[in-house]
C-alpha cells in the first residue's frame, strides 16, 4: 500500500467591525432587536441602490496587505445571484474575476516548522441576513414550524480569504487559521468572534500519492465551526477519500457535511449544490478605483503583525522560538505580556509567569488576555517579589491564586497570609538543625558522599517552613551543617 | 381667472400667472383636475390620481407662498409609476405590486417636491417599463389623446398621454431604451432622456440598471429645461450618479448657425414610414434654414445595437425583479406548501408576460455556459456602438434622426409580436447604450399623428442639444390638437381583461402633506 498526502485549500469569511453596513449607512450591531437596523437599501426596497463603505474597503485593504498580496488598482463588484430568503436582492453583491487584491502569502508555524501558504485572492461582499428557525425543537429549518429572517446582519461587510492548496496536514489546517484569526484580530478590523460567527471558513481537500505534485480531485467541507472541528473534520476525510481511491473509485466533487456528533462527513444533496450563480457586473456600482499611493499609505501605518511580533520578542526579550510563538501570537497576550515587561518585571520570568500561572488562569475562567483580576500590574509585581526573593516560587503560585480569589494586591496578599520568603539565617538555623538531627541516616548516606541526598535535606526544610524558605539560603546552611 | 386651455398650456406661462397672481396653485391644480375628470375614463393615463394631494398641497403652496417661494412652486406635475413615492402606493404597473407602498421617495421627485411641485398622480406605464406602447401595464392600456384608438407608446406612455391630453402640466418618466422618447414622440410632445447618470436613479424602479435614466416630458422645450434644471446632479445615494460639468440653462436659441447635424444613414434604412420619413426631411431642410448645416454621417455597428440590447436590458432585468419574491412585500401567492411554491407561484402570478419573458432571456444570457457567447458579445457590441459615436462626434455637433420608425400604432396590433414591438425603438436604443442625452420634439403630423424628432448630442451636450431643440420647435411651430377621436378598427386587446381584475388604487392620499407631517 502506497502512502498518501492530504492537500489542503482554506476559504475564510471575516465579518469587518466597520461602524455601518457594507453598501448602506445601517449600523453594524450584535444583538439587538432585530430588524432595528435596516433601511431600504439593506432590505432591497424597489429603486434602492448600494453605496460602498470606503471604511470597509480599508479594512479589506489591510487584510489584503498584511497577507502580502497586490491590491489592484481596478476592481469590481459582481452580482451572485440566487434566492433565499436572508438575501433580500436575490443577488449578493461580491467580487469575482476582479477582486480587491490577489497573489500573497501567509507564513504561519507549526510546533518549530515555518510553513508558507499562498494566498490565492482577499474580496469584500456583503453578509446575508440571519435565519431563525422557530417552533419544532431542531434550530434548524428542518422541522421547525416556520423561520424568521434579521436583516439587521444582512449586508454586514464581509471579506473573503481564498488559499491556495498548500496546506500539509489537517494540523497545519488549524495553526494556519488559527494564526490567520490572529492576523485579523491584530489588525483591529474585526474581533472575530466565534460564537457570533464573525468568522467562518470551509476547506478543501483532496489527497494524493505522498511525494506527488498532481492535485487529486477534492471535495469541500463546511459546518466546522471550531478550530477543533476543522482539523476533525480533515483527520476524517483522509481515510475516507484513500479508501475510495485504493478501492478503485473515484472521488466527487462534492460539498461535504462535517457531522460534530458522529465525527464523520457526509455529502449534502448534490441538487443543492447545482448552483448557476449568473454572475455579472453589479451595473448599481462604478468600478472601484484605488489610488496605490493610498496603499502605500496604509502599507506604511499597518500595526505590527503576530510573525514580525514573535521575531522580535525572540530577539527583543531573549525568548525561545516556542515561548515567543505562545506570547507573541495573539495581541491581547503579547500586550499583556509586554506591559508586565514595562513594568519591571524580568524578561524571561515574566514569559514564564505569562505562559504558566496566567494563561492557564485565563483558560480555567475563559478569559481574554487582559481582563479578570490579575493585570498585568499585579503580574508585575509578583514577579519582582519573587525575583528579589521576598516570595519563594512556590509561595508566589499561592499568591497568584489568592490574588483571583481575593482580588488583592500580591504585597497585600504576602503580609495578610505571612508568604513572605525567609531570608533571615537565625530563622532558619532550628528548621536545618531539627531536618539534619531527625535523619541520621541520610546524613549518613551524604557524608557517604551521595551528594544527590541534598536535595531531600532541602524539601523538608521547604516543609517545614510552609514552602517559605530562601532556597538559596537553606542550601548554604545545610551544607554547612553537613559538612560540618 | 383666465380660462386656461390645459392642452396648450405651458409650465413657462403657468410660473408667470403664479408669480404675477393672475392665478393660484389651488386654481391651477384644479385646471388638470377637471381635465382629468373629462378625458381620463377615455384616455386612462394614471394608475393613481392624488386628488388630495393636488388639491391639498396646492392650496397650502398658495397659503405659504412666502415661505415656499421657488422656481416650480405649485406648479402641477405627473409622476411615472416606476418611482417610489413615500406613502403613495408605487406599482410599476405590476401585480406583484400592487399595494406596495414606498417607505422613501425616489430623490429626482423628493427634488421637484422640495421645490413645492404639486404631484397630480403616478401614471401608467409598460409593467416594469418593459415595453414600447403601454400595453403591458397589468392595470390598464393608455390610449393615445390624437386617436385613441391608437397607443401612446412606451413605457412612459401614461406620464405621455397625460401631458398631450392636458391631464399634466408636465410629467417626470423614466427612459431604458427610448421609453421617454418614443412616447413623447407618437404623443405630441418634448421629452428628454439626459446622458446617463445626469438624474439620480436613485428611487427608480429598476428596469436595467446601465441604462435607466429619468428625465421629463414636457410641452415644450423650454419647459424640458426647466424641469431638468431641477431634477440634475450627483446624489450620494447613487454611485452612478455624477454632476453635470455646467448648469442647465433656459434655452433661447432661434437660429442653428453653424451647428453641424449628421444624420445617421443607418437610421433611416431600415423600415421608417413614408410620412416619418417626409417630417424628417422637412424638418432637416429647416435645420439648413436656420444657418445649419446637415451631413450624411455613419453608425456602422446600428444593426447589432438592438440584439445586444434585448441581451443586456434582459441580463440586467432578471438580476433585478429577482427581489419581488413575496418574502418581504409586494404580493404573495397564496398558502404556499413550502419556499419553492412561494417563490414559483408569487412570481408567476405576479408578474406578466413581457417581464417573464424578459427574465427568461436575461437568465438565459447569463447562464454558465452561455455568458460569453451572450452577454460578454453584447458588452463587447455596446463598446462599438459607443465608439461609432465617439467617431461621429469628432465631425459634427448632433445627429438628428427619426424618434420612432411609425407614429401611433394601433391598440393591439403588434402584442402578439414581441419582434415588431422592439422595433419601435431601433433609432432610441443606440443611445442608451453610449449613454448619450437626446431629445424628441414634435415635427409635424403623419395621417394625422405626431411625428418626433430626435436629436442626439455626446455626453453632456444637454445645453446644446435644448438650445438646438429651441429654435427647431420655433421654426416647427407644432400646434398640438389632440382630437380624442377614435378610429376604432382593431379590437380591444389583452391588456382590457388584466384591467378588469386589477384596478388602479383609489385616489384619496394626501403624499407631500403626508410626508411633511412624518418630518
Amino acid at each position: 500500500m502506497s502512502a498518501w498526502e492530504p492537500v489542503i485549500g482554506l476559504e475564510m469569511h471575516v465579518e469587518l467591525d466597520t461602524r455601518t453596513k457594507m453598501f448602506c449607512a445601517c449600523e453594524v450591531t450584535k444583538g439587538d432587536e432585530p430588524n432595528t437596523h435596516t433601511c431600504p437599501k439593506c432590505l432591497a426596497h424597489p429603486g434602492a441602490l448600494p453605496v460602498v463603505n470606503q471604511r470597509a474597503v480599508e479594512d479589506a485593504a489591510r487584510i489584503a496587505l498584511a497577507l502580502n498580496c497586490s491590491v489592484r488598482p481596478r476592481n469590481i463588484f459582481h452580482r451572485k445571484n440566487y434566492f433565499y430568503p436572508d438575501l433580500p436582492k436575490a443577488y449578493q453583491i461580491s467580487q469575482y474575476d476582479e477582486p480587491l487584491a490577489v497573489d500573497g502569502w501567509f507564513e504561519y508555524w507549526v510546533g518549530d516548522e515555518k510553513l508558507r501558504c499562498r494566498i490565492n485572492r482577499v474580496h469584500m461582499e456583503e453578509d446575508a441576513a440571519k435565519l431563525v428557525h422557530a417552533g419544532g425543537d431542531t434550530g434548524r429549518i428542518a422541522g421547525s414550524d416556520f423561520s424568521m429572517v434579521d436583516f439587521n446582519r444582512g449586508g454586514t461587510p464581509l471579506i473573503e480569504i481564498v488559499s491556495e492548496p498548500d496546506i500539509p496536514s489537517p494540523e497545519a489546517a488549524r495553526e494556519f487559521l488559527q494564526q490567520l484569526r490572529n492576523l485579523v484580530v491584530e489588525l483591529g478590523v474585526s474581533e472575530c468572534n466565534m460564537e457570533e460567527g464573525q468568522i467562518r471558513w470551509d476547506a478543501n481537500i483532496s489527497v494524493r500519492p505522498e511525494g506527488s505534485t498532481e492535485l487529486g480531485t477534492r471535495t469541500e467541507l463546511k459546518n466546522m465551526n471550531s478550530f477543533r472541528y476543522l482539523q476533525q473534520a480533515l483527520e476524517a476525510e483522509i481515510p475516507r477519500q484513500v479508501e475510495i481511491i485504493e478501492a478503485g473509485g473515484r472521488i466527487d466533487l462534492e460539498t461535504l457535511h462535517f457531522d460534530p456528533d458522529t465525527g464523520t462527513t457526509t455529502p449534502l444533496r448534490s441538487k443543492e449544490e447545482a448552483h448557476d450563480y449568473r454572475y455579472f457586473p453589479e451595473p448599481d456600482l462604478v468600478p472601484l478605483v484605488i489610488d496605490p499611493a493610498w496603499v502605500e499609505e496604509l502599507r506604511a501605518t499597518q500595526p505590527e503583525l503576530p510573525a514580525a511580533r514573535v521575531e522580535r520578542f525572540t530577539s527583543q526579550y531573549g525568548l525561545s522560538r516556542a515561548d515567543a510563538l505562545v506570547l507573541g501570537s495573539s495581541h491581547a497576550l503579547a500586550a499583556f505580556y509586554e506591559e508586565v515587561v514595562a513594568l519591571g518585571a524580568g524578561a524571561k520570568p515574566a514569559a514564564n509567569w505569562t505562559m504558566g500561572e496566567y494563561l492557564a488562569h485565563l483558560n480555567a475562567a475563559g478569559l481574554e488576555a487582559g481582563h479578570g483580576h490579575v493585570t498585568a500590574e499585579r503580574l508585575a509585581k509578583l514577579v519582582k517579589l519573587v525575583a528579589d526573593d521576598t516570595v519563594s516560587t512556590s509561595s508566589g503560585k499561592d499568591v497568584f491564586a489568592k490574588m483571583i480569589a481575593e482580588r488583592a494586591e500580591p504585597e497585600e496578599i504576602v503580609e495578610k497570609h505571612g508568604l513572605g520568603q525567609i531570608s533571615d539565617t537565625s530563622e532558619l538555623k532550628a528548621p536545618v538543625a531539627r531536618v539534619v538531627a531527625d535523619n541520621p541516616a541520610q546524613v549518613e548516606q551524604y557524608r557517604g558522599g551521595k551528594q544527590q541526598v541534598l536535595g531531600f535535606f532541602v524539601g523538608q526544610v521547604m516543609k517545614a517552613t510552609g514552602g517559605r524558605a530562601n532556597p538559596r539560603l537553606v542550601n548554604e546552611l545545610l551544607r554547612k551543617a553537613l559538612d560540618g | 381667472m383666465t380660462a386656461l386651455d390645459p392642452l396648450r398650456l405651458t409650465a413657462r406661462v403657468a410660473k408667470r400667472l403664479l408669480v404675477d397672481g393672475e392665478i393660484s396653485s389651488a386654481e391651477l391644480a384644479k385646471v388638470y383636475l377637471d381635465q382629468i375628470a373629462a378625458v381620463e375614463p377615455r384616455v386612462r393615463a394614471y394608475i393613481l390620481v392624488t386628488y388630495d394631494n393636488a388639491a391639498k398641497y396646492s392650496t397650502k403652496v398658495d397659503r405659504e407662498m412666502q415661505a415656499m417661494r421657488g422656481p416650480l412652486a405649485g406648479l402641477p406635475i405627473a409622476i411615472k409609476d416606476n418611482m417610489v413615492t413615500e406613502g403613495v402606493t408605487t406599482t410599476c404597473a405590476s401585480r406583484i405590486l400592487h399595494d406596495y407602498m414606498p417607505v422613501y421617495t425616489a430623490t429626482a421627485v423628493r427634488q421637484v417636491w422640495d421645490d413645492h411641485v404639486v404631484m397630480l398622480g403616478k401614471t401608467n406605464l409598460d409593467e416594469f417599463a418593459m415595453g414600447s406602447s403601454t400595453e403591458n401595464s397589468s392595470y390598464q392600456t393608455t390610449r393615445n389623446p390624437w386617436d385613441l384608438a391608437t397607443v401612446p407608446g412606451g413605457s412612459s406612455g401614461g406620464s405621455a398621454a397625460a401631458v398631450a391630453a392636458g391631464e399634466a402640466l408636465w410629467a417626470l418618466g423614466s427612459d431604458t431604451g427610448g421609453s421617454i422618447r418614443q412616447p413623447a414622440a407618437l404623443c405630441g410632445i418634448v421629452g428628454m432622456k439626459p446622458t446617463y447618470g445626469a438624474v439620480s436613479r436613485y428611487g427608480l424602479v429598476a428596469f436595467a440598471s446601465s441604462l435607466d435614466q429619468i428625465g421629463p416630458l414636457t410641452r415644450s422645450v423650454y419647459d424640458c429645461a426647466l424641469l431638468l434644471q431641477h431634477i440634475v446632479g450627483q446624489d450620494p445615494n447613487d454611485a452612478t450618479s455624477v454632476a453635470l460639468p455646467e448648469p442647465v440653462t433656459l434655452p433661447d436659441a432661434e437660429r442653428l448657425d453653424g451647428l453641424r447635424v449628421g444624420i445617421p444613414a443607418e437610421y433611416l434604412a431600415a423600415g421608417i414610414e413614408p410620412g416619418v420619413r417626409a417630417r424628417f426631411d422637412e424638418t432637416i431642410a429647416r435645420v439648413e434654414e436656420l444657418g445649419g448645416t446637415c451631413t450624411q454621417i455613419s453608425l456602422p455597428h446600428t444593426e447589432y445595437a438592438l440584439p445586444a440590447y434585448y441581451i443586456i436590458a434582459p441580463a440586467e432585468a432578471s438580476a433585478n425583479l429577482a427581489r419581488f419574491d413575496g418574502v418581504r412585500y409586494g404580493y404573495r401567492c397564496a398558502d404556499p406548501v413550502d419556499l419553492l411554491d412561494m417563490y414559483e407561484r408569487t412570481r408567476g402570478e405576479g408578474f406578466g408576460p413581457e417581464v417573464k419573458r424578459r427574465i427568461m432571456i436575461g437568465t438565459y444570457a447569463l447562464s454558465a455556459g452561455y455568458y460569453d457567447a451572450y452577454y460578454g458579445r453584447a458588452q463587447k457590441v455596446r463598446t462599438l456602438v459607443r465608439r461609432d459615436f465617439e467617431r461621429a462626434f469628432a465631425d459634427v455637433d448632433l445627429i438628428a434622426s427619426p424618434t420612432s420608425p411609425s407614429v401611433a400604432f394601433k391598440a393591439g396590433s403588434r402584442t402578439a409580436d414581441p419582434l415588431s414591438m422592439y422595433m419601435c425603438d431601433i433609432c432610441t436604443i443606440p443611445v442608451n447604450l453610449a449613454g448619450l442625452p437626446a431629445i424628441s420634439i414634435p415635427c409635424g403630423l403623419s395621417d394625422g399623428l405626431p411625428v418626433g424628432f430626435q436629436l442626439i448630442g455626446p455626453a453632456f451636450s444637454e445645453n446644446r442639444i435644448l438650445q438646438a431643440a429651441h429654435a427647431l420647435e420655433g421654426a416647427i411651430g407644432f400646434e398640438p390638437a389632440p382630437t380624442f377621436c377614435d378610429s376604432g378598427a382593431v379590437a380591444p386587446d389583452g391588456g382590457g381583461e388584466a384591467a378588469a381584475e386589477w384596478s388602479p388604487q383609489p385616489g384619496g392620499l394626501c403624499a407631500q402633506a403626508w410626508k411633511e407631517a412624518q418630518e
